[in-house]
C-alpha cells in the first residue's frame, strides 16, 4: 500500500514557489499516479491567495493560519508538522535554505529516513526509493537506497523536477487552522536585512566576467577587470570571492547572491556549483575556463577551454585591445 | 561559553579532479588531498572568536579514522583548546542520522553551551547538524553567517537565506548552528602553531566508551545507504577549444563578437 504523500509548498506575497510545482512531478517519479496533499502555512491574505494558487496544482490543500506562522520558521513549524502528519507517510520538501532547516530535524523527530538534494529519483521497489544525488560540488553522483517503510523525508533540488503544467488540479483548500494555534518554539524570528546594493547592478548588466576561486589571490583579480574593460563588460563573481572578501555580496552570482540574465557570461575560474548556477537564468551563452577538465561548468557552458584563467585571460584581453 | 565545534576530514573540492573507480564502488581515493571541509574550518574559528569575546572553550570533535587526527590537530593549531576523536569499526557506513547519533552521545559527554558544524560537507547533505539538534532536543539554525553573543541565555543570528538576504533570530542555548562560509575570515596556521599541539595527546571513544548501541549507527542502522557512485551522463557539454593560449583568443574573440559579447 503507497504511504501517504505530503509537499510542503513555499510561497511569498500570496505567490507559490516555483518548488509547488516541481515537488508534485518529483511525487509522481515516486508513485505514477500520486496525488500529494500541499502543506501550506502562514497568515492573512497571502496565505489565502497562496493557498489557492496551490489549489490549482494539488487535489487537497491543508491551510494553517496563524500569526505565529506570519513568517516560515522551521522551529515553529517542525512540531505543527509532527502534530498533523500521519506515522509513516513521505514528506517532500524543496532543498532551499527552509528545507535545509527543517528537513534533517523533522526527520528524526518522526523517526523516517531522510534523503536530502535529490536531483533525480528513479522509482520505488517495494518500500525503497531510488534517488539520485550530486557529491563533492557536482563532480560525482550517486544512488540512494531510501528505505521507506517507516516514513521519509526527501528535499528536492529547485529546478531539477520538470513540472508537468498539462496536469492541473481543482483542489479543495481544507482549513486546519485549529490544530496550528499555541505554537511556540526556542528561536525566535526577529528580522529579514535586505541584501546590500552593491557599488555596480550586475543584474543589469548583458556582459558579465564571472570569477571565481581559480584566480587564487585577491590582487589578480586585476586580470579579470582588465578584460572586463577591453569588453566593455561588468565583473561579477561566485561565492568563494565574496568569502574570502575579494569582492562585495553585491558581485555574487547564485542562489544566495544576485539572479542575473546576461547575454553573454565568461566563467573563469568557476568551478560551477548548482548554487551558483541558480541566480544564472535567461538562457546567456556561456564561456567557461578552467583548470579541472571536471569541473561542473563544462556540463552547462557553451563552450569550455581547460587552462589556468592567470594564462588565458591576460592573452584575451591583449588580442581584445589589439583588434580595437 | 563551552562549544562542541563537529568536522570532517574530506577530499578539498578546490584542489581535487573527483574520478569514479570502474566498478563505481567508490571515488579513486589514492592521489587526493585530503583537508578540513571548509564550511568547519569557518565554524571552528567562530568559536574561537567567541571564546576570545566570552571566555570558556573550543572543543573539536569528529568522526572518522585514525586519519582524521590531522585535521584535528590542524583546528587544535588554530587555537580550539581540545580534540575528540571517534573511531569504530562499527560506525563505518553510518547515514546521516547515524552520524548524529554518534556525534549526540560524544556532545552528552561535556558540557556545552553551542554546538557548531558546517552548512554542509563533501557530500554536500547539509543533514547532521539538524539531525543532531532534533536529538539532543535543541534548537537549531541551519546556514548561519553571523553569531552575536547576549546574555549567556540566548543568542542572535543572522542566516543566509535566498538572494542574499539575511534572516536574524534569537535563539536560547544551549542550540546547535551550522555554519555558512564567509561569516568571518578563519586564521592561518603556521609551522609554528602545528608543532606546539604536535604532541597533545587527543583522546579516542569507541561505541563502548560512548555508550552509543552499535545496531543503531554505521551500515547495521542506515536507513539511507549509498549503492554506487557514477559519472552523470554527459549533456551536449561545451565545445571545447583546444590550442595555444593565443589561438584560442582569438577564437574566443570570434564567438564574443558572433554573440555580442564585444562593445
Amino acid at each position: 500500500m503507497a504511504p501517504p504523500l505530503f509537499a510542503f509548498v513555499l510561497h511569498q506575497d500570496g505567490k507559490v514557489d516555483d518548488s509547488a510545482l516541481e515537488l508534485v512531478a518529483a511525487a509522481r517519479k515516486i508513485f505514477p499516479d500520486a496525488s500529494p496533499i500541499a502543506i501550506v502555512t502562514g497568515a492573512g491574505a497571502s496565505l489565502e491567495a497562496a493557498c489557492r494558487a496551490a489549489a490549482t496544482s494539488y487535489r487537497e490543500v491543508w491551510k494553517f493560519a496563524d500569526d505565529a506562522l506570519a513568517y516560515p520558521n522551521a522551529e515553529t513549524i517542525r512540531p505543527l508538522l509532527l502534530k498533523v502528519l500521519p506515522k509513516g507517510c513521505v514528506l517532500l520538501l524543496p532543498h532551499t535554505t527552509f528545507g535545509m532547516d527543517l528537513g534533517p530535524g523533522l526527520s528524526i523527530k518522526m523517526d523516517a529516513a531522510f534523503v536530502p538534494d535529490v536531483v533525480a529519483i528513479d522509482g520505488l521497489d517495494g518500500m525503497t526509493i531510488t534517488a539520485v544525488r550530486q557529491e563533492f560540488n557536482g563532480q560525482a553522483s550517486s544512488h540512494w537506497a531510501c528505505d521507506i517503510s517507516q516514513g521519509a523525508v526527501l528535499s528536492l533540488r529547485p529546478g531539477c523536477f520538470a513540472p508537468d503544467e498539462s496536469r492541473s488540479a481543482s483542489g479543495q483548500v481544507v482549513d486546519r487552522s485549529a490544530e496550528a494555534s499555541g505554537l511556540s518554539a526556542r528561536r525566535r524570528f526577529v528580522e529579514l536585512v535586505p541584501a546590500e546594493v552593491g557599488d555596480v547592478d550586475i543584474t543589469k548588466a548583458d556582459v558579465l566576467v564571472s570569477v571565481g576561486r581559480g584566480f587564487g589571490d585577491k590582487e589578480n583579480l586585476a586580470i579579470a577587470e582588465d578584460l572586463a574593460r577591453a569588453m566593455g563588460a561588468v565583473v561579477s563573481c561566485s561565492r568563494p570571492v565574496v568569502d574570502a572578501k575579494w569582492l562585495d555580496k553585491g558581485r555574487q552570482v547564485g542562489t544566495s547572491g544576485k539572479t542575473v540574465k546576461p547575454k553573454v557570461y565568461l566563467a573563469l575560474g568557476i568551478s560551477g556549483s548548482f548554487q551558483h548556477l541558480g541566480g544564472l537564468k535567461g538562457n546567456p551563452f556561456i564561456v567557461a575556463v578552467n583548470k579541472n577538465p571536471k569541473a561542473p561548468i563544462f556540463q552547462v557552458a557553451n563552450v569550455g577551454v581547460v587552462a589556468d584563467v592567470l594564462e588565458l585571460v591576460p592573452a584575451l584581453t591583449e588580442r581584445i585591445s589589439k583588434a580595437k | 561559553m563551552e562549544i562542541l565545534v563537529c568536522v570532517k576530514r574530506v577530499p578539498d573540492p578546490a584542489e581535487n579532479e573527483i574520478a569514479v573507480k570502474a566498478d563505481g564502488s567508490d571515488i579513486e581515493r589514492d592521489d587526493l588531498v585530503y583537508s578540513v571541509n571548509e564550511w568547519d574550518n569557518y565554524a571552528v574559528e567562530e568559536a574561537i572568536q567567541i571564546v576570545e569575546r566570552v571566555g570558556g572553550s573550543v572543543t573539536v570533535v569528529t568522526v572518522g579514522t585514525e586519519d582524521s587526527e590531522e585535521v584535528v590537530r590542524r583546528e587544535m593549531a588554530m587555537g580550539a583548546n581540545n580534540g575528540l576523536m571517534l573511531v569504530d569499526p562499527a560506525f563505518d557506513g553510518s547515514d546521516g542520522r547515524g552520524l548524529a547519533t554518534i556525534l549526540k552521545a560524544a556532545a552528552r559527554k561535556g558540557s556545552y553551551d553551542l554546538v557548531l558544524c558546517g552548512a554542509q560537507a563533501d557530500d554536500g547533505a547539509a543533514q547532521v547538524g539538524g539531525m543532531l539538534a532534533a536529538l539532543l532536543d535543541w534548537p537549531y539554525a541551519s546556514v548561519v553567517n553571523q553569531i552575536d553573543t547576549q546574555d549567556g541565555q540566548t543568542i542572535r543570528v543572522g542566516r543566509e537565506i535566498e538572494g542574499g538576504n539575511q534572516e536574524i533570530s534569537e535563539i536560547t542555548l544551549p542550540c546547535v548552528l551550522s555554519i555558512q562560509t564567509g561569516i568571518n575570515e578563519p586564521r592561518y596556521v603556521g609551522i609554528r602553531g602545528i608543532r606546539k599541539v604536535a604532541s597533545v595527546e587527543i583522546p579516542v571513544m569507541n561505541a563502548a566508551a560512548l555508550g552509543v548501541d552499535a545496531a543503531t549507527v554505521g551500515r547495521a542502522g542506515a536507513r539511507v545507504q549509498r549503492l554506487d557512485y557514477f559519472v552523470p551522463p554527459a549533456g551536449a557539454g561545451a565545445e571545447m577549444l583546444q590550442g595555444s593560449a593565443n589561438e584560442i583568443a582569438g577564437k574566443l574573440i570570434d564567438l564574443l563578437k558572433a554573440k555580442g559579447g564585444l562593445k
